[in-house]
């Protein structure tokens, strides 16, 4: 495996190594990740890119140990830069009091859909104050004063009273933002954003966008933002993973994907954005082929069934390694390969 | 399905084009009801639930045969006997037999006492000649699974022991499965036209006729019913046969079931009725009816059928409940809820346990119904709702 | 919340006035009037009733006036308290019934609490630990309640009751307070006696609930704000009880309108077997002598109280699940 984007000098805070997080239902073993390597430096956004059923939340899951069953991490490291020192993730137990720190404490998560991330039966502030006691030994008194200041620099309007609100009360904007608050709330190094967008409208899209931005400019906030839209990641992120089938296929900076893009697939998804604000719905409609069925992963190059430049004899035998191809930029496909 | 147009040179094109889609059409359909026989196998325990009610069924329709004796044959003497063992082999030949009886009064408490008296042996022969009865009511016959031939009073048999007036549990007990198990297939029966009417019209039609039907059931379903179908009961006149008496039992009992299967019939018009192939039907300006039969009926079908074998086992305790209290079959007819009254009387049941047998079929009868039941359901609708 | 809470109350009147109906029609359905049985049994205990003393009590209790008058006559009576005489018993209905009506509740309101109480640990036990041995067990006791009617389940406890302990495990009272006034010590002997019935009540309720418990909690699992709760660092154990479980716990507490009247009509046919004092023996004694007004109240009383009962299960839903506290507010 051949060591991947290192942009800036800086160590980075969390790296993912060679992870594989299989599912084993009773029909068969899922390969959600296959070996996905990926570097998050301080200060910056990464973003994670790829279609639907690619593996995006469950490399997201696997960070945090909450894979759920069947599904649980067969191999690879997740080292996480704690005070000089280094954990990994992979190897604590999910249960442990140490990583019930690290989740929420030193890693927050932000969930797609906002509705159903909250309780139905507690208020958002219930919620938030919960967690904020979980992680820092304040009183009940001092930690709703905590949520609402969170509740306030995420910009929600009236945090008083707000926070006394169940989450079908509040608007699909507000809901985004109480999310985000709530994973904010006990200043995380990390936030991990998880589709953040998708089930919003393109205003308030836009909106959750900026403050997502503002956090990162004024907190100086790590973020991994997950996405299948490429418009969303060139608004926001300085270095890029593309993830196909399990694997990351291609990675670098952010510049280097969108103006020098060397893997097919990463080519194909650029050539499926139809504007910078492309909505939601939009699943890269020009990809030729669908994603194949997670029983039936093809061998050889994953991707080699939709690839226009499949080379016979070559792609559907053996599987590309990551190669180098610039500063800082990665791909996994035989164009590149030259071992 | 719509008209062609008419294209000249066109036609042939769109002719051959729809033949293969109506045979397409007729697999597509064949093998949704072979998918869900295959979910269906996988369930190992609907699957056997389904043999057990079938064996049941079975006694329903060979109970005379599977009698060795008239269940209704009272003898004083042979009050309360315990159940006979067969022993299989004498003297290490096969020869099925049991040991005769030998009445002694007790001479203090007066009590006529029976123990087994191993040199009274009584050959069990199958195939044997017995009372006679007519195999589907038709042709007469005397023949029976097991007996003794030339029973008397003291030289016969009692696999499962007597009752307070001497009768053969056994035979009775045959005679009674017949009996509930018929009450429970008429009675889902009647529920179910009952159910498919009301729901029917309330998933169809909607609108008031719907909320007024809802209503309806919803209340139903609030009120303890047993002490109003127990009133109902107690209104049967006392001079109406057994047949008469059967009959009203069954319908009341009908009355117990059909607000759950009202329920699913009309959340399946409900859901059905969003279904694209209807709305393409009805803008192919099929006529309702014909919507209703041709596309509707088959595709609930399966979700019918689920719910009225899980609607069974309701309609089964009820009779015997109803039974048990003296206010639903009454003798001389014979239910599983007319045989467990006699357990009513704890002090016959402390020295006569044997009474409580007809519990058993009853038990295993309901929980089959239900794992059958279960199954099917899965069947028909693997994501489940 | 104002719209939910006026189609329960509208649903609650129009249940009670169907039970009054149902009640009625059950006094009306024997052949011949009240006062044919009376006379009845007048004639059976030697007293004779003239053709002219029939017909003035026939036009006193409006025996010769049609259906529904007799019915909003009948109404009347009711609502002043008064509900006709039990003629087995030559004494008026309320009275022959007394406490046996506040019985037949605390038998089942007793059915209830034990059906949740077994039902919400075994359920959630069931759903987290899916398909362990714990997870099977639960599913045989369930399908013991689902298939054994509760009489029979009645019926084989006494016999065991019986034979092995020669104790006989009926009533609700020990025989020195059976006919005793009410006082702290009956209620403490009552109380003793109450788990077992509410135990053979119960079972099949409870087979149900853990079924449904499982179900819901299955659902509530796999639920993003779970996931959340999970990323936010709360513990397994915590979260659970704290989140799935108190939205499962829900349609938990709305299962109460359907247990209710359940448990009162497997009361009925339990306290025949356990000999319970409470009103189905005495239901089934009045219904075979035809006794009409007294089996008609009985039968009005048990669906009153049923129609209270499921309302005050409805508030309480509302307390406890603010989506329906909040209805309509958006
Ligand atoms: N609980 C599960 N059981 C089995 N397979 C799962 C489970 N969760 C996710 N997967 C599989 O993992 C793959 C990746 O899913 P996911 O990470 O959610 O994709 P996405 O990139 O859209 O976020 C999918 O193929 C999905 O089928
Ligand atoms: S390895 Fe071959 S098939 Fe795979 S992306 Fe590259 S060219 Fe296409
Ligand atoms: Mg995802």
């Amino acid at each position: 495996m051949i060591n991947t984007v290192t942009e800036s000098s800086a160590a980075p805070i969390l790296s993912v190594r060679d992870l594989k997080t299989y599912f084993f239902p009773d029909e068969g073993t899922v390969k959600a990740v296959d070996g996905a390597s990926f570097d998050l430096l301080p200060r910056t956004t990464l973003g994670i890119v790829g279609e639907s059923g690619c593996g995006k939340s469950v490399a997201a899951r696997s960070i945090l140990r909450i894979v759920e069953r069947p599904g649980r991490i067969v191999g690879g490291a997740i080292l996480l830069q704690q005070n000089g020192s280094q954990v990994d993730l992979a190897q604590l137990d999910p249960q442990s009091q140490e990583m019930r720190q690290i989740r929420g404490g030193d890693i927050g998560l932000v969930f797609q859909e906002p509705m159903t991330s909250f309780s139905p039966v507690h208020t958002v502030g219930n919620q938030i104050v919960e967690t904020i006691r979980l992680h820092h030994p304040v009183s009940t008194q001092e930690a709703r004063e905590r949520a609402i200041a969170a509740f306030r620099s995420v910009g929600i309007p009236k945090p008083e009273r707000r926070i006394d609100e169940f989450a079908f009360e509040l608007s699909g904007g507000l809901r985004q933002r109480a999310m985000i608050a709530m994973a904010l709330s006990c200043g995380p190094r990390i936030l991990i954003a998880d589709e953040p967008t998708t089930a919003l409208d393109v205003t308030t899209q836009a909106q959750i966008l900026d403050l997502l931005r503002s956090l990162q400019e004024r907190e100086g906030m790590t973020i991994i933002l997950i996405t299948h839209n490429l418009g969303v990641v060139a608004e926001m992120c300085e270095t890029v993973v593309v993830m196909y089938l399990g694997r990351v296929v291609e990675e670098g900076p952010a510049d280097a994907i969108f103006h020098n893009a060397k893997h097919p697939y990463t080519q194909a998804l650029l050539r499926s954005i139809p504007s910078i604000h492309s909505t939601a719905r939009a699943e890269l409609p020009t990809i030729a082929g669908s994603i194949p069925h997670p029983y039936n992963r093809p061998a050889g190059c994953p991707f080699h069934p939709r690839c226009p430049d499949f080379m016979p004899g070559t792609c559907d035998k053996a599987e590309p390694g990551l190669t180098v191809v610039g500063d800082g930029q990665a791909v996994s496909c035989f164009l590149y390969d030259r071992t | 399905m719509t008209e062609p147009t008419v294209r000249p040179g066109a036609v042939v094109d769109e002719e051959v084009a729809l033949l293969p889609s109506v045979a397409e059409e007729r697999i597509s359909v064949a093998t949704q009801w072979q998918l869900m026989w295959w979910r269906f196998k996988k369930h190992r325990l609907a699957m056997l639930s389904t043999v057990i009610v079938f064996l049941f069924y079975l006694v329903v329709v060979f109970a005379d045969f599977l009698a060795y004796s008239d269940p209704l044959a009272s003898e004083a003497q042979r009050s309360l006997l315990p159940p006979h063992r067969i022993h299989w082999f004498d003297e290490g030949r096969f020869a099925p037999h049991v040991y005769g009886l030998t009445g002694k009064r007790d001479p203090a408490t007066f009590k006529r006492v029976y123990t087994p008296d191993p040199e009274k042996k009584i050959p069990v022969r199958f195939f044997a000649r017995g009372f006679e009865y007519r195999v589907f009511g038709l042709i007469p016959m005397d023949r029976h699974l097991i007996g003794v031939e030339g029973a008397t009073a003291e030289e016969t048999l009692f696999l499962l022991g007597t009752d307070e007036q001497g009768r053969d549990l056994w035979s009775r007990l045959m005679y009674g499965t017949q009996t509930s198990l018929i009450i429970g297939l008429v009675g889902v029966s009647l529920s179910l036209i009952l159910g498919v009417f009301l729901g029917g019209i309330s998933g169809l039609y909607g609108g008031v006729l719907d909320t007024i039907i809802q209503r309806v059931i919803e209340i139903l379903r609030s009120i303890p019913t047993i002490p109003l179908w127990m009133g109902l009961a107690a209104a049967l006149p006392n001079d109406w046969t057994v047949i008469q008496i059967y009959f009203a039992i069954t319908i009341i009992i009908s009355l117990i079931g059909w607000t759950e299967l009202a329920r699913v019939v009309r959340g399946r018009f409900l859901s059905l009725r969003q279904e694209d192939f209807v709305m393409a039907a009805e803008l192919c300006g099929c006529g309702q009816m014909r919507i209703i039969f041709t596309h509707l009926v088959p595709s609930f079908l399966s979700h019918i059928i689920a719910a009225t074998t899980l609607a069974i086992p309701a309609m089964i305790i009820s009779e015997t409940s109803l039974s048990f209290l003296g206010l639903g079959l009454r003798p001389p007819a014979i239910s599983w809820g007319v045989l467990l009254q006699q357990a009513q009387n704890i002090q016959a049941l402390a020295i006569s346990p044997w009474l409580l047998i007809p519990s058993i079929p009853v038990t295993i009868v309901i929980l089959a119904f239900n794992f059958m039941g279960d199954g099917l359901r899965d069947a028909a609708d693997p994501y489940g709702q | 919340m104002l719209a939910y809470l006026v189609r329960r109350l509208i649903l609650a009147i129009l249940t009670t006035w169907a039970v009054s109906v149902l009640s009625f029609v059950v006094i009306q359905l024997p052949p011949g009037d009240y006062i044919t049985s009376y006379i009845a049994q007048m004639s059976s205990s030697g007293s004779f009733v003239s053709e002219q003393e029939a017909n003035a009590l026939r036009q006193q209790y409006g025996l010769d006036q049609p259906q529904y008058i007799q019915y909003i006559r009948w109404m009347k009576m009711v609502l002043q308290g008064n509900f006709g005489m039990a003629l087995e018993y030559g004494r008026p209905v309320a009275e022959v019934i007394g406490d046996r009506i506040y019985l037949t509740m605390v038998v089942s309101v007793a059915a209830i609490i034990f059906t949740w109480c077994a039902a919400l640990p075994i359920g959630v036990y069931s759903a987290v630990r899916q398909y362990s041995w714990g997870d099977y067990v639960a599913t045989f006791i369930g399908f013991i309640g689902l298939a054994v009617p509760s009489f029979m389940l009645a019926l084989i406890l006494m016999y065991f009751g019986f034979t092995l302990f020669n104790a006989n495990i009926g009533g609700l009272f020990s025989d020195e307070f059976a006919e005793a006034p009410w006082t702290l010590a009956k209620l403490w002997d009552l109380t003793k006696h109450l788990p077992l019935p509410a135990l053979i009540l119960g079972l099949a309720g409870t087979a149900q609930l853990i079924r449904i418990m499982r179900a819901n909690l299955l659902d509530e699992l796999g639920k993003p704000y779970v996931v959340t709760a999970r990323a936010r660092g709360l513990s397994e154990g915590r979260l659970i009880i704290k989140y799935p479980v108190r939205v499962a716990l829900n349609p938990f507490a709305s299962t109460i309108g359907y247990l209710l009247p359940y448990v009162v009509s497997g009361s009925i046919i339990v306290s025949l077997v356990l000999s319970l004092p409470t009103v189905g023996p005495l239901l089934l004694k009045s219904l075979v002598a035809q006794d009409m007004f007294l089996a008609g109240t009985i039968v009005l009383l048990l669906g009153v109280m049923t129609v209270i009962g499921t309302f005050i299960s409805d508030l309480l839903l509302m307390w406890i699940d603010p989506r329906i506290r909040f209805e309509g507010r958006q």
